[in-house]
């Protein structure tokens, strides 16, 4: 027979043809075709839909500032500098950490004395006042003992853990070699133990005295911030090496940035202590040089998470592809014909499963890699403020919800296999998918059950779309109602992955065991 | 071409209905082979099993030798047609044979090859869900013979077909026998099979109740039987009956007789004075032939429980 002759020379294995036959199949369908379409624009149009709607601070707060690692930060604080213009060391006492904070209860003006667990009283060394800049710290806290905290994200704890008085007096020492600046900490001035080192950049720098203070977080309840000011009090600072001109103050950032607030009242400042220039200083400060998180810590701003919510709907409009692209089979048995052409049933499976994974990972990618952009311009258009994140971040949001759709495709395909019925398995995958998602994340649980929910069920895989940083440096309230998964990102889509491989396999067995 | 179909002691059981009982039969080359049973005998259900689609309880089925799910590229060992309901409506008619191609390998062209002979040239662009019933079996019959296959295995071909469309089936199941392929076709119908089968399986009850070519079958049936024309039946029978015939009103001016000889019934006319106008020897139908051969296991079927369809 000639044509058998003819066809032998192009001769992909078997896997490929049946994949190959899966994808005609697929793309010939029209519906099917258009509903990938659809699923891409659901998830892009959505993302418009809440720009619009999340409008509650027009004209408020500008663009947050982004840190030496590409991540949104808060860096408000009351500053009393000096010029460092090369090598040299800084040493300070810290002898009181006190501070005023809002009662969230007693109505406006009513203020109590206090300080938040991350109130700062310390040292820092930046090349710049800008917000945003490099910097490294040494810090008493107000619940943390003393820390050596640099670039936003990278936060150690010292040897000493109380807090600052008259009696135990914090003693604090910066020095600079080069690039680099080594922390110490001491309880007497004499012994002094080293904490770390981190880099700033060459040339010349600014240092000296820094007071800030986060607002005050509930961590119970709804998870609401009031402010808090604090102010630290200061021995003579001592300087060796290659200083220039005199003490100047600043309040570095804008008020007090996103995640403080003075309490009304009270204002950023300093003023020398003792007889004479330059005892001691005392100063007062809000704000934080921390990371931005989520939550009540985080204040009103667009995240990468507001702008892939429309992905569940995307996950809806292709689950339904996929549930019927297994179900059409059986629905007019076309089954019968499918297995005639490729009586190796696990290879018909694990076509259709690779078939409708690529097609969801690429629509999934696709989208998000259109909303992120699409949504930082819409912030901008309506002067929201964008939580930035690292590139690598972004990238992971991108590819992770094509993963995501991707492994609940294959999942609606094996619920496809084993329901025989579209309806069914579209129903069986919302209940175990986007109904967890939406009952955990909209706050309609409390936070124990809807942590398990993201914990156990597929909706688990959302997980890997978190943008929204955690950091222990930060107090904030990391619950799913304030969009933090229990899980890590690949954690949660391991869950997922695994329901759905687990499907997958569910499907197989029956495919084989099964008159067709 | 090494075709054919062996089927070996098929049992296979749905329920509480025994859908085959023992089916056993050889599909041989070069031959249409038709596979005739009333509906719910098993005709579906044994080629269901012959495409691996059902596990049988006992026995197998071997096409060309192998087991049909051992073939790498069954489609160019086996074309088949078993519902003609099997498409995706929304696809095209083209790309339901492309998809089918892509997985033996085969190219455009084969797909458009078979789609011009059946017939369906013009509709390839045609969404297959509103072709008619008789163009969605010339769709079926296209598919069946994408891969070339020396082994043709069609169920129920004539349904929902014109006039036109059966002739032309007829003489396509022939000629592909003529090229030296194996070709079974059922049917429920043995009308349908009348000038077409070289062969029969007649099947009931999930077994075989015959397994003959057609010309023997024929022969026996028809063996002694002779029709007889008279303005005087009543006369003739009486005559006839006593010496021995069986004598059966085929007519108003007709009587079927068998059990003496064509000779012997006109001594008999003649010696009695009874006229007749015409003698002649009966040509049986093949569904005279069937119905003969299947009245014993349709007695049966009526009397016992009903079998469910399959």
């Amino acid at each position: 027979m000639r044509t058998t002759r003819e066809v032998r020379k192009m001769r992909p294995t078997g896997s490929m043809r049946t994949l190959h036959a899966e994808w005609t199949k697929f793309r010939t369908v029209r519906g099917w075709v258009l509903g990938c379409v659809g699923a891409a624009l659901a998830t892009v149009l959505f993302v418009l839909i809440g720009t619009v709607s999340s409008n509650q601070h027009p004209g408020g707060a500008a663009a947050l500032p982004v840190g030496p690692g590409g991540e949104a930060v808060d860096d408000s604080y009351s500053f009393v500098h000096r010029t460092l213009t090369g090598d040299g060391s800084l040493t300070v006492q810290v002898t009181a950490l006190t501070g005023v904070l809002s009662d969230p209860n007693g109505g406006p003006g009513r203020t109590s004395p206090g300080v938040t667990p991350w109130a700062k009283a310390g040292i820092i060394v930046t090349p710049s006042l800008t917000p945003g800049s490099s910097y490294v710290a040494v810090t008493a806290t107000g619940a943390h003992g003393v820390r050596m905290q640099d670039d936003y994200v990278h936060d150690r704890a010292a040897d000493l853990t109380g807090v600052p008085s008259p009696a135990t007096p914090q003693w604090l020492r910066l020095v600079r070699a080069g690039r680099n600046v080594t922390g110490y900490d001491s309880t007497d001035g004499t012994h002094w133990t080293e904490i770390g080192t981190a880099s700033v950049p060459g040339g010349a720098v600014q240092a000296g005295l820094f007071v800030t203070s986060p607002a005050a977080v509930q961590t119970d309840g709804g998870g609401g911030s009031s402010p808090a000011t604090a102010t630290g009090t200061f021995g003579r600072p001592a300087l060796t090496g290659a200083w220039q001109g005199g003490w100047a103050y600043a309040q570095v950032g804008q008020d007090a940035g996103a995640s403080g607030s003075y309490v009304p009242g009270t204002t950023g400042g300093y003023r020398a202590n003792g007889d004479g220039a330059g005892v001691g200083f005392s100063i007062t400060g809000a704000g934080d040089i921390a990371p931005v998180v989520g939550g009540p810590a985080g204040g009103p701003a667009f995240t990468v998470e507001t702008f892939l919510v429309g992905t569940f709907v995307g996950l809806i409009v292709l689950g339904v592809l996929a549930a019927q692209f297994a179900a059409a089979e059986y629905r007019r048995g076309l089954l019968g014909l499918t297995l005639a052409a490729t009586p190796k049933r696990g290879r018909v499976l694990g076509a259709k499963a690779v078939l409708v994974a690529a097609v969801a990972f690429v629509v999934g990618a696709g989208a998000a890699a259109v909303t992120l952009p699409l949504g930082e311009a819409r912030a901008h258009a309506v002067h929201f403020a964008v939580l930035t994140v690292p590139a690598a971040e972004q990238l992971r949001a991108v590819l992770g919800t094509g993963l995501l759709l991707a492994a609940a495709a294959v999942l609606a395909l094996s619920l496809g296999v084993l329901l025989r019925r579209s309806a069914t398995a579209i129903t069986a995958l919302v209940a175990v998918t986007v109904l967890p998602y939406l009952l955990a994340l909209g706050g309609m649980l409390p936070t124990g059950p809807a942590q398990w929910l993201l914990r156990l069920t597929p909706a688990a895989g959302f997980a890997v779309q978190q943008a929204l940083p955690r950091y222990e440096q930060v107090l904030s309230v990391y619950t799913p109602a304030n969009g933090y998964f229990p899980l890590p990102p690949w954690g949660g889509f391991a869950v997922l992955a695994g329901w759905a491989l687990a499907a997958l396999a569910a499907a197989a067995f029956v495919l084989r065991r099964r008159d067709a | 071409m090494d075709g054919g179909i062996e089927i070996e002691g098929l049992r296979k059981r749905f329920g509480a209905t025994q859908a085959l009982d023992g089916m056993s039969f050889v599909v041989r080359p070069g031959r249409v082979t038709g596979f005739v049973g009333p509906n719910g005998a098993g005709k579906s259900t044994t080629m269901r099993v012959v495409l691996g689609l059902d596990a049988p309880d006992a026995g197998r089925a071997l096409v060309g030798g192998h087991p049909y799910r051992s073939l790498a590229e069954p489609l160019r060992r086996l074309g088949s047609l078993l519902d003609t309901g099997a498409l995706q409506p929304s696809r095209t008619a083209r790309n339901h044979l492309l998809w089918l191609a892509h997985t033996q390998g085969l190219p455009q062209s084969r797909v458009d090859h078979v789609l011009g002979q059946v017939g369906l040239a013009d509709a390839a662009r045609r969404r297959a869900g509103g072709f008619s019933l008789g163009m969605r079996q010339r769709l079926g019959i296209a598919a069946a013979l994408l891969g070339d296959p020396p082994t043709l295995m069609l169920d129920e071909p004539f349904n929902g077909l014109d006039p036109e469309g059966i002739r032309w089936i007829r003489a396509l199941l022939v000629s592909l026998a003529a090229e030296g392929r194996a070709v079974l076709v059922s049917s429920h119908l043995m009308s349908e099979l009348e000038g077409v089968a070289d062969h029969l399986v007649v099947v009931g009850r999930g077994r075989v109740v015959a397994d003959t070519g057609v010309r023997e079958l024929l022969d026996g049936v028809a063996a002694g039987r002779v029709i007889l024309r008279t303005t005087s039946p009543t006369a003739a029978a009486t005559v006839l009956a006593r010496a021995g015939a069986t004598v059966r009103p085929s007519g108003p001016d007709a009587l079927t007789v068998t059990g003496v000889s064509g000779e012997a019934i006109v001594s008999l006319l003649a010696g009695n004075g009874v006229s007749f106008a015409e003698l002649s020897a009966h040509r049986v139908t093949l569904e005279e032939a069937y119905l003969e051969l299947t009245r014993e296991a349709v007695q049966f079927r009526a009397s016992s429980d009903p079998e469910a369809g399959r």
